[in-house]
């Protein structure tokens, strides 16, 4: 048995025969042409044919696929209309060489360009450039297209691929792309996801036609391309796909369905996100809501503050997308160990009892303020609330308050309607867990976050992997804590919820259940395995 | 000569789909159109340099737009990166 380990582009588990796929690759020669004109002629003839070729590309993917998938054609065509990419052809065909060979040299020239970039979506478009130009070339050398031929649905296996040779394969006659090279970012991945196939890229196999008709297994969980596995391993991963493609039938049957135990307690579910396109991940899965929308990625990889336009705009997009169903945002939750060179945090020994989250935010309020500004003004556009991370103390919850109601008037005197939010914190620290008595009365919801609240209480460095057994998420010291502040809150009148992995833990949810935690808020893959497990109760 | 600045709200910056659509906005104007950003620029009419800028997500660009339509060309092209960017 051969293994390789690559990238998964899409979780699920494929079985069948391998298909290499070896492109008909075209060895360009350099030779000097004796009518520079004709061969002009040559390559405008071949960019026509090309143009054609792509247009009717479009066509078919637009069919098959959508205007998303097929709008990549589009940007072919015009990469091939690109003033640049043209002058380059021809300035080496005026020089007198042949039209293949100044193909070549503006491919080379522009892939390296993308390549060379520090952004891996644009290091993946070197791939575009390369596949208009191989197109041209190929009609120039009158080398036919590229295909796959075969009668039965088999994994395609290849060096890389081009989104038009992802395209032009029979979705019927796929079961999963495997290539040695790529990355998450090609169009190869993200068509795979469009035709819901497991796909694994950059696995680095340095295998050939040599795999051809051979059995292999594709796991999209593992991220392993298994080439002849042994009759045991092979049976067991036939019967893990089984098991898979049962399980996933069963959870999207629970899909419309109420989170509500056979004794007919009920429980909120709602989705965790990170970023505004993750809205439409939680809306699918069937969450009820957005249970912690962590607001940091709008401050990570990039140079300055996020404006208050630019967060609105964010919070307003994904308010908009959920309707009338809960939105609970985070504020910033940033400290030294996250690299944000503009806020200039200095080096801490200890940085996940430093600097950080709401203690920046209170020192440096006019951070917060814009922050504050933003949610408050997309808050007429859904139903927003709004939580605070890393609190402590009393005192901090009265200080955020009086910035909050400092910040709606101001919005009120400039115009603006503000709709209603509810104001909640994390409860994250023992402190806070130990007086959410107090805190319950300050506030409208708690929401538990598990993983610092573990990490405080059992002081254990979670990013410690040789303490990993140590940390015991089912420590009774952090269940009890839960448990403790879901009473007060309950008593106070307010509601409880836990965003933490924790919450996502079927092993526990009878537990949180019987406590009476109203809210669990988990990954979006998570929330029908969640609700089966509330309905198993 | 007009101008005017924006920042790129767009999570992937100014990718392919966009460049693609801002290509063919700006060739339907005469003036010429240049988009500085990234301590680069690129005429707005051709695709490859301008996404070889790398522009991203919170980088502020500035359009430049230069001719006999300047002014309904610059309105169209505030629009447009209102719409798309």
């Amino acid at each position: 048995m051969e293994k390789y380990t690559g990238k998964s582009v899409l979780k699920g588990i494929a079985i069948g025969r391998i298909y290499w796929y070896q492109k008909q690759d075209y060895q360009v020669i350099k030779t000097e042409v004796e009518d520079k004109e004709a061969e002009k002629r040559r390559f405008s003839r071949a960019v026509e044919t090309a143009q054609a070729q792509l247009s009717s590309l479009y066509d078919e993917t637009l069919a098959r696929a959508g205007e998303d998938h097929a709008m990549i054609f589009d940007i072919h065509k015009m990469m091939l209309e690109d003033d640049d990419y043209l002058d380059a052809v021809n300035e080496v065909l005026e020089e007198g060489f042949n039209a293949e060979y100044a193909v070549e040299t503006a491919q080379n020239q522009f892939a390296e360009l993308f390549a060379s970039m520090d952004d891996e979506y644009m290091k993946a478009r070197a791939v575009d450039i390369k596949d208009i130009s191989r197109r041209v070339i190929r009609i120039l050398a009158g080398v036919p297209e590229d295909g796959i031929l075969t009668d039965e649905p088999v994994i395609v296996a290849a060096d890389d691929l081009t989104p038009s040779e992802t395209v032009k394969m029979d979705k019927n006659k796929i079961l999963a792309f495997v290539t040695a090279r790529g990355s998450s970012n090609s169009h190869t991945a993200i068509l795979a996801r469009s035709m819901n196939l497991p796909a694994l890229v950059n696995t680095g196999m340095k295998a050939g036609e040599e795999l051809n008709g051979k059995i292999g297994v594709v796991d999209g969980f593992s991220g392993e391309f298994l080439v002849e596995p042994e009759q045991d391993l092979l049976d067991e991963m036939i019967h893990r796909k089984n098991q898979w493609v049962a399980d996933l039938e069963a959870l999207e049957q629970l899909k419309g369905k109420d989170n509500v135990t056979s004794d007919g307690r009920r429980v909120d579910l709602f989705a965790n996100i990170g970023k505004v396109e993750d809205t439409d991940g939680a809306l699918n899965a069937d969450a009820g809501g957005i249970g912690l929308f962590r607001s940091e990625f709008l401050y990570l990889g990039r140079e300055s503050f996020p404006t208050e336009e630019e967060q609105f705009l964010s919070y307003k997009a994904v308010l908009e997308k959920m309707g009338n169903k809960k939105v609970v945002i985070r504020t910033l939750d940033i400290g030294a160990d996250k690299k944000v060179d503009y806020f200039g945090l200095e080096q801490e020994e200890n940085p996940a009892l430093g600097y950080r989250a709401i203690r920046i935010c209170l020192d440096r309020p006019e951070i917060f303020i814009t922050q504050l500004r933003a949610i408050f003004r997309a808050s007429a556009y859904g139903r927003a609330a709004v939580m605070f991370p890393m609190i402590v103390s009393v005192n901090e919850v009265r200080r955020i308050k009086e910035i909050v109601e400092q910040v709606k008037k101001e919005l009120s005197a400039e115009g603006y309607s503000v709709g209603k939010v509810e104001l909640g914190i994390m409860v994250e620290t023992p402190a806070a867990a130990l007086i959410s008595d107090e805190l319950a009365k300050e506030v409208d919801f708690f929401s538990i976050g598990t993983n610092d609240l573990t990490q405080y209480t059992l002081a254990v460095d979670r990013q410690n992997q040789k303490l990993e057994s140590t940390c015991d998420t089912h420590h009774p010291a952090v269940l009890k804590l839960i448990e403790m502040t879901v009473a007060n809150a309950h008593r106070a009148g307010i509601w409880a919820g836990i965003c933490g992995e924790l919450a996502a833990d079927t092993d526990l949810t009878e537990t949180f259940l019987a406590m009476g935690v109203d809210e669990l808020s988990v990954s979006a893959s998570s929330v029908l395995k969640v609700r089966k497990a509330v309905r198993d109760i | 000569m007009k101008e005017f600045q924006f920042i790129i709200r767009d999570p992937v910056g100014i990718h392919a789909r966009p460049a693609g659509l801002l290509v063919k906005q700006a060739a339907e104007f005469q003036s010429s159109i240049t988009i500085n950003g990234n301590g680069k620029s690129a005429d707005a009419k051709k695709l490859i340099k301008l996404m070889s800028l790398g522009i991203k997500q919170g980088m502020e660009i500035t359009c430049q737009v230069e001719g006999e339509d300047e002014e309904t060309a610059c309105e169209a092209m505030k629009n447009f990166f209102n719409e798309n960017l």
